[in-house]
């Protein structure tokens, strides 16, 4: 078992007399799929927001370990850093509950402005850029195969050119996990990627979020409502609830806990219950 | 159809007439016991009458055919259209119909063209709406003459340090600005250019107030200078490539000087679109939230799109102050503010071939009627009018990526 990536711990974040998210702590693994569950208004986004630098919780810690970041001191503290700099230094991207993608620009250069941290350094603020040196060109040549990579695996290599807005839905949800993939990221966090997608889409969903905790090695955090997705690729579930965590483990043992069915269906009437939380065949 | 046509129409005269009352219906008139008020109500019933006929025109002709929507395969095409133009700006002095007066008027479009492009990078890339872009055009036209009377600097030495200055200037607007978007930032950019103006305007120790600043330094090429009779240790132009002396060689060199600034830009314009900065810009105009949970700073790039687009209208404004050699606080007006960015939306925001379209029947468009003295300015809204009905996103809207797969690199 490989050691936490992420630790949040006693994260509480206040709106007035609102605790979105109340005293949370759990931890999230690299090479796992860790999902974030709970009902509408559980704290599911605003938890994100915190990890992702948008909000700074009033309490907490959110800690980043990675090997990789040894030159920084092997350890980054979420609550301490600007948004922007979350992705830039600690390696954490995101995709968004109502996708937001660079409309006018083409899929290719959506995927070439997330590799903007590096390709900035390279060209030394564009005046590499602007003289077309070598260096610049090599990197952006760089990117280009990176961005082709990506664009192979959520299969758009066909779409590159076309305005990132004209896509299809499906094709926006995939195109926008690429472009946080092309963050080179250590930590990948989804906030709802199934909302929206058919069966068949999510299905393929299923797949590429797989490949990338498998072929990547990265940890995911995902927040789901689709039941299946969750299930069926989860390795490990937080379930929240008016801001508290209300259960934690696997997904097996997650959809047994009568605390999370009552969450989820108020009081227990076993008949009433969805196969996916009663045990039933999960698609 | 016809009835609400009908209605729509009388609507438009009527907000017509409500309109052109106040501003055509009174005049003073000046008589034997002082001044009176003459009223011109047939004037506003001719305003009202022939709105009312346009309105009902326009709604009842079928929707004017917009252009085809350009296909995919248009790159080359726009290259070739660029180029063209060019050839065209580059032979324009020594066309056989070219007068001094067309040169001087050429001259003053691409002053323009210059001033769209740099606002370009604000508003058309980095989606930024600055309704106070003339400041910095003024702080470049100030910087010059202060710096050249003061100092006795060149023209060629002040052309960068006024770059320079109006970028400073453009960073000094935008980080108290970084916060705002949209309807508030165009507040503020508004009230910017007006506060730079009335510091001209006040500050007559330095600035010389609303009498301006007279006698400024003309250019020279190389040290040759274009006066009829050199300066000391120096040498006249027409001397030197044994001419005869005219005044019209210092118009041309002013118009080949303003459309090598304005093609510099250009060329910055066109090469850093495709550079991360430029595309960090596009992608700042699409979706901030994204920008930043991409690790991309909003700070930085809006700074750098603020202070470039500022620093190109500083090597306006020192060519402007250059070429009138007298500059007040009266050329940096709000109005021409509107002008730049008028050019800038009618072109089709982004579009650097859209703007030399639109600064041509903005600006020269007007300047051609001038002969029409006040009525010139129904050209200008006329144009204005006509585009926005015909291309309601701009004359040149159609993107083209910066980069596409199987590009050569």
């Amino acid at each position: 078992m490989s050691l936490p990536l992420l630790d949040v711990e006693h994260v509480t974040m206040r709106f007035g007399g609102l605790f979105a998210v109340n005293d949370l702590s759990f931890s999230a693994r690299s090479g796992e799929i860790t999902a974030v569950i709970g009902p509408n208004g559980a704290g599911k986004t605003t938890l994100f927001n915190c990890i992702t630098g948008f909000y700074k919780p009033q309490v907490g810690r959110m800690a980043l370990r990675h090997p990789a970041l040894d030159h920084l001191g092997g350890e980054l503290l979420l609550e301490r850093l600007d948004d922007h700099a979350i992705n830039r230094r600690a390696r954490v991207a995101r995709t968004f509950q109502n996708i937001r993608l660079f409309a006018k620009m083409s899929v290719l250069e959506n995927l070439i402005v997330a590799q903007h941290t590096a390709l900035m350094a390279a060209s030394a603020f564009s005046l590499a850029g602007l003289l077309g040196l070598r260096r610049y060109r090599d990197a952006e040549r760089a990117a280009v195969a990176r961005a082709r990579h990506w664009l192979d695996r959520v299969a758009l290599t066909g779409h590159a050119d076309t305005a990132a807005g004209s896509l299809p839905y499906g094709h926006q949800r995939r195109l926008e996990i690429a472009r946080a993939m092309c963050t080179d990221p250590l930590l990948l966090c989804l906030d709802e990627p199934a909302a929206g997608l058919n069966p068949r889409e999510s299905a393929e969903l299923n797949r590429l979020l797989r490949s990338i905790r498998d072929q990547d090695g990265i940890g995911l955090l995902l927040i789901e409502h689709d039941m299946s997705v969750v299930m069926e690729i989860s390795d490990q579930v937080v379930v929240l609830d008016y801001g508290r965590k209300i259960a934690e483990g696997s997904p097996a043992e997650v959809k047994r806990d009568p605390t999370v069915i009552r969450a989820y269906l108020g009081e227990p009437e076993d008949a009433d219950l969805p196969p996916e939380l009663t045990g039933g065949p999960s698609c | 159809m016809l009835p609400a046509a009908l209605r729509d129409a009388v609507l438009a005269g009527l907000v017509a007439s409500a309109l052109a009352l106040p501003m055509l219906g009174f005049r003073l008139v000046d008589s034997a016991t002082g001044l009176t008020l003459a009223g011109r109500f047939d004037l506003v019933a001719w305003a009202a009458g022939i709105v009312f006929c346009g309105r009902l025109v326009i709604r009842l002709l079928p929707p004017l055919p917009g252009l085809p929507a350009l296909p995919a395969g248009t790159k080359n095409l726009r290259l070739g259209a660029g180029w063209i133009l060019a050839v065209i700006a580059l032979v324009l002095p020594f066309l056989p119909f070219a007068d001094r007066n067309l040169v001087d008027k050429a001259t003053l479009v691409l002053i323009y063209v210059m001033l769209g492009w740099g606002l370009n990078i604000v508003v058309g890339l980095a989606g930024l709406l600055d309704l106070g872009f003339v400041a910095f055009y003024a702080v470049g036209a100030y910087s010059y003459a202060l710096l050249s009377q003061t100092f006795g600097l060149s023209f060629w030495i002040c052309l960068p340090l006024a770059g320079m200055l109006s970028a400073g200037f453009g960073l000094a607007l935008g980080f108290p600005v970084l916060r705002l978007r949209g309807d508030y930032l165009a507040i503020v950019t508004l009230g910017f250019g007006e506060i730079i103006r009335v510091i001209l305007q006040n500050w007559q120790d330095v600035t010389g107030g609303p009498m301006g600043i007279s006698g400024i330094e003309r250019p020279s090429l190389f040290g040759l200078s274009f006066k009829a009779v050199a300066p000391e240790g120096h040498q006249t132009f027409a001397d030197f490539f044994g001419l005869d002396y005219s005044a019209d060689h210092r118009v041309i060199f002013l118009y080949f000087l303003i459309l090598a600034l304005a093609l510099a830009t250009n060329l910055f314009t066109l090469r850093i679109r495709r550079l991360p900065v430029g595309r960090a810009w596009e992608a700042l105009r699409e979706d901030e939230i994204a920008c930043r949970s991409l690790g991309i700073n909003p700070t930085a790039v809006k700074l750098s799109a603020f202070a470039l687009g500022a620093m190109f209208a500083g090597f306006a404004g020192s060519f402007f102050a250059t070429r009138q050699g007298f500059i007040s606080p009266e050329s940096f007006t709000f109005i021409e503010s509107a002008v730049i960015l008028a050019i800038v939306v009618l072109g089709g925001m982004g579009s650097q071939i859209g703007i030399v379209l639109a600064a041509v029947l903005l600006v020269g468009l007007p300047e051609w009627f001038r002969e029409l003295q006040q009525y010139r300015m129904l050209a200008f809204g006329g144009a204005m009018v006509l585009i926005m009905l015909w291309k309601p996103s701009g004359l040149l809207s159609h993107r083209e990526p910066t980069i596409r797969l199987g590009d050569p690199r």
